[in-house]
């Protein structure tokens, strides 16, 4: 009987599957592709959320005394706005498209863990919704800043339990990051193909695997420090408790041990994205591979000593106020490497200018500007003026943005063909590129005037009597301006699944594994698993009289 | 450089990029579990390493309550720690009886590891009971009771988890799931055993040693 049934139906052309099977498929699932996807679609949602409050703190800053938002409201924004871009947009979409590219790029069929990949997903993803919990309990949301200073964190200030969603959430979605950076150690130092050695893995991989060993040191002593919070404020202990002999000073360690190697957690990902798409699209290998894997893991070992630059104010000693600017200036060196290696790639090259080399040039022309700015606060004397105004509000989202986003949006652009199947539309990709870049200068630049002219971070309104109108509202024009391209992406990404351009294996006529195998991939990624002899493996296949292996 | 668009684009294989060159491929490449496992340790190492330091900044520190040097009884201490020292080797020895499929004995071994870990767990709670009691140390009353309790409380938690996961692997090995399939559970769940032990030596240093 049952067989009956299913014959006829073999015969006919096959009908999509209800949408609660693939709903289904997609919930259960612990393939690194979909698991990829999952992650960029959610930072792609908590991107638009993220944007939507940042947009709205910009209308209330337009202009003096206004009252769009209530000052808790405004607290409780940039709060949320920080914790969700850092820990639910930056993290998520690097670990995401890892996810997908790693594997494929090594020639593995899967990561090392399979299903503690998902958990790492769905602990993030549930962390995430931890964090937004906030809003249904009395009080509401944190407003404590992304760095929740203590003692604003201890009971005596904060007595809702926003700020306990906000830990455990963190707490939660951590371990999920510190999971998800195992996977990748395990998975690149073990998974790698026949032939392609530590010396031959493509670059994002490369940096990858020291962004993962990054996390797996800085992620825990956060963990700690909430951990911590938490007992203070549900056990009654006093670590970050100043009346009771705690130390307000020691949570600012805790948190910028984390912290600052943070940020290079959310940039360095970005680093080796653009280094796949430099060189694809400047048709050269990537100039300096040597130096720039060596200026990768200075990078990382340098970043553990820096954090406290973060703290110049609080009045630490001159001793380690000396160590850490010159630590600091230290991570500038193997920072410029890359960036000259970058440059080096693109000279002379044949410039294919598509909407991955764009975004590329734009973090190539942005993010060092955001990094002048960072060596300009490294210097403690400079810091002291204008530390906690808006020139660091200004530096840091000119390298998140600058350098992050606009790797992130070059890999998507590059990557989403392999991924669907289809190519993104060019003519959006220009659009959403030239708001954006155009959006973003405007709105940030200013920051950094105004923060000279002594603007403090965080207010939620000004006195008509400061300098600083003009400055806010070109800031807000900005804004306006580069909402339009978040949504263009996103409607973008959503068309072009339908109408796109069939893109075929490998339509940037690029080297590595992942352009190999079908778009989008089968399950398994390799038919067969393949064997390589050199960096770009794709190139000695389609070049067997001149291959790379000859002169690598 | 040149640009050819022609070029084949379809599935690597070994076939089609010549025969495989015989030094290919057999480049060592560590085992996997190994790798994730001692990830996960490292993690916790940073994780303890965080804690053992805000015990440290914070020893002396605050006026009123009772102080370490008040209420630590050494003894009592002394036994649980060579109790855990005791079943790092136990453990140890019940890992060369696997590798050498002496199962009997690995399992006699195995589950002395699992009684010295428990002894240590109610040796702590013993010792707890006392400090509350009998010293009045709670985790809110000052600075050495957060951290304390924190600290030997986050490593009896890993205790626990670890005796946990020993008993699992005795559960295993009782239902024959073990043998020969894999020497991985035993070999992993002993490097958890040997960290947490490894951690409680640096704990039982700074906590009753140095910080007394």
């Amino acid at each position: 009987m049952a067989t009956a049934e299913i014959e006829p139906a073999a015969t006919a052309t096959p009908s999509p599957p209800p949408w609660t099977a693939t709903l289904h498929e997609w919930l259960v699932t612990v393939d690194h592709k979909k698991i990829g996807v999952l992650y960029v679609l959610m930072a792609v949602f908590f991107l638009l959320i993220g944007g939507a409050a940042a947009l709205l703190m910009r209308i209330q800053l337009w202009a003096p005394q206004l009252t769009f938002l209530p000052p808790i409201t405004f607290n409780q924004f940039f709060t949320l706005h920080g914790t969700t871009m850092v820990f639910f947009v930056g993290m998520p979409v690097l670990i995401g498209i890892a996810n997908y590219a790693i594997p494929l790029m090594i020639g593995a069929r899967d990561m090392a863990f399979p299903r503690m990949n998902a958990f790492g997903f769905w602990t993030t993803f549930f962390g995430a919704v931890l964090v937004y919990f906030s809003f249904l309990v009395p009080g509401g949301p944190p407003a404590i800043g992304w760095f929740a200073y203590a003692p604003l964190t201890e009971n005596s200030f904060a007595r809702g339990p926003g700020v306990d969603c906000w830990a455990l959430g963190l707490i939660v979605s951590g371990i999920g990051t510190t999971t998800g950076a195992m996977n990748f150690i395990a998975t690149i130092l073990c998974m790698r193909c026949p032939g392609m050695t530590l010396r031959k893995v493509p670059f994002f991989v490369w940096v990858m695997f020291w962004t993962s060993l990054q996390i797996v040191v800085v992620m825990p002593p956060l963990t700690a420090a909430l951990t911590m919070l938490e007992f203070d404020r549900q056990l009654g202990a006093h670590f970050f408790d100043t009346q009771a002999g705690g130390s307000a000073y020691l949570w600012q360690h805790l948190f910028w041990f984390f912290g600052h190697p943070e940020v290079y957690i959310l940039v360095l990902p970005a680093f080796g994205m653009i280094s796949e798409v430099v060189p694809v699209f400047s048709r050269k290998v990537l100039f300096g591979y040597e130096f720039m894997a060596a200026a990768t893991a200075a990078i990382v070992v340098i970043s553990l000593g820096v954090w406290a630059h973060h703290m110049f104010s609080v009045g630490m000693s001159r001793t380690l106020d000396l160590f850490f600017v010159a630590a600091t200036m230290l991570v500038s060196i193997p920072t410029g490497i890359k960036l000259f290696n970058w440059l080096a790639t693109v000279y002379g090259g044949k410039l294919v200018l598509k909407s991955p080399m764009l975004f590329a040039l734009g973090f190539l022309s942005m993010f060092v500007i955001g990094g002048l700015t960072g060596v300009i606060l490294a210097c403690a004397p400079i810091d002291f003026q204008v530390t906690d105004t808006y020139f660091v509000v200004g530096h840091f989202h000119w390298v998140l943005i600058g350098g992050t986003l606009f790797g992130v949006f070059s890999a998507i652009h590059y990557w989403y063909p392999k991924v669907t199947g289809r190519m993104l539309s060019e003519r959006l990709a220009r659009w959403q590129f030239w708001l954006f870049i155009i959006g973003f200068i405007v709105t940030f630049a200013p920051m950094h005037i105004a923060g000279i002219l002594g603007m403090p971070r965080r207010i939620y309104t000004y006195g008509s009597d400061r300098p600083w109108e003009i400055w806010n509202q070109i800031a807000t024009i900005g804004a306006l301006i580069q909402a339009p391209s978040y949504l263009i992406f996103a409607y973008n990404l959503v068309v072009s699944l339908w109408k796109g351009d069939v893109a075929g294996d490998d339509p940037w006529d690029a080297w590595t594994l992942e352009w190999a195998t079908t778009s989008p991939p089968p399950p398994y990624n390799f038919a067969v698993i393949p064997t390589v002899k050199s960096r770009r493996p794709l190139w000695d296949l389609k070049h067997p009289d001149d291959p790379d292996w000859k002169y690598e | 450089m040149t640009e050819s668009s022609s070029a084949p684009t379809a599935v690597l294989t070994e076939s089609e990029s010549g025969p495989p060159d015989p030094t290919l491929g057999i480049e060592a490449r560590p085992d996997v579990h190994k790798v994730g496992m001692a990830c996960f340790l490292a993690s916790e190492a940073a994780f303890f390493s965080t804690l053992i330091m805000a015990y440290v900044i914070y020893l002396r520190h605050g006026s009123h309550g009772p102080t370490p040097d008040q209420v630590f009884s050494l003894p009592m201490v002394l036994g649980n720690t060579a109790c855990l020292i005791f079943s790092s080797f136990t453990l140890h020895w019940a890992e060369k009886a696997h590798h050498s499929g002496k199962t009997n004995v690995f399992r006699v071994l195995w589950a002395a590891t699992i009684v010295l870990g428990t002894l240590f767990l109610v040796g702590t709670g013993i010792e707890w009971r006392g400090l509350i009691r009998d010293h009045g140390l709670t985790i809110g009353v000052n600075m050495f009771g957060s951290t304390y309790y924190t600290l030997v409380g986050f490593h009896a938690f890993h205790v626990t988890l670890g005796v946990i996961a020993l008993a699992a692997v005795l559960w295993l090995s009782v239902r024959g799931e073990l043998r020969g399939k894999s020497p991985m559970p035993v070999t992993l769940v002993g490097w958890y055993w040997h960290f947490v032990d490894v951690v409680w030596v640096i704990v039982f240093l700074v906590v009753y040693v140095v910080g007394r």
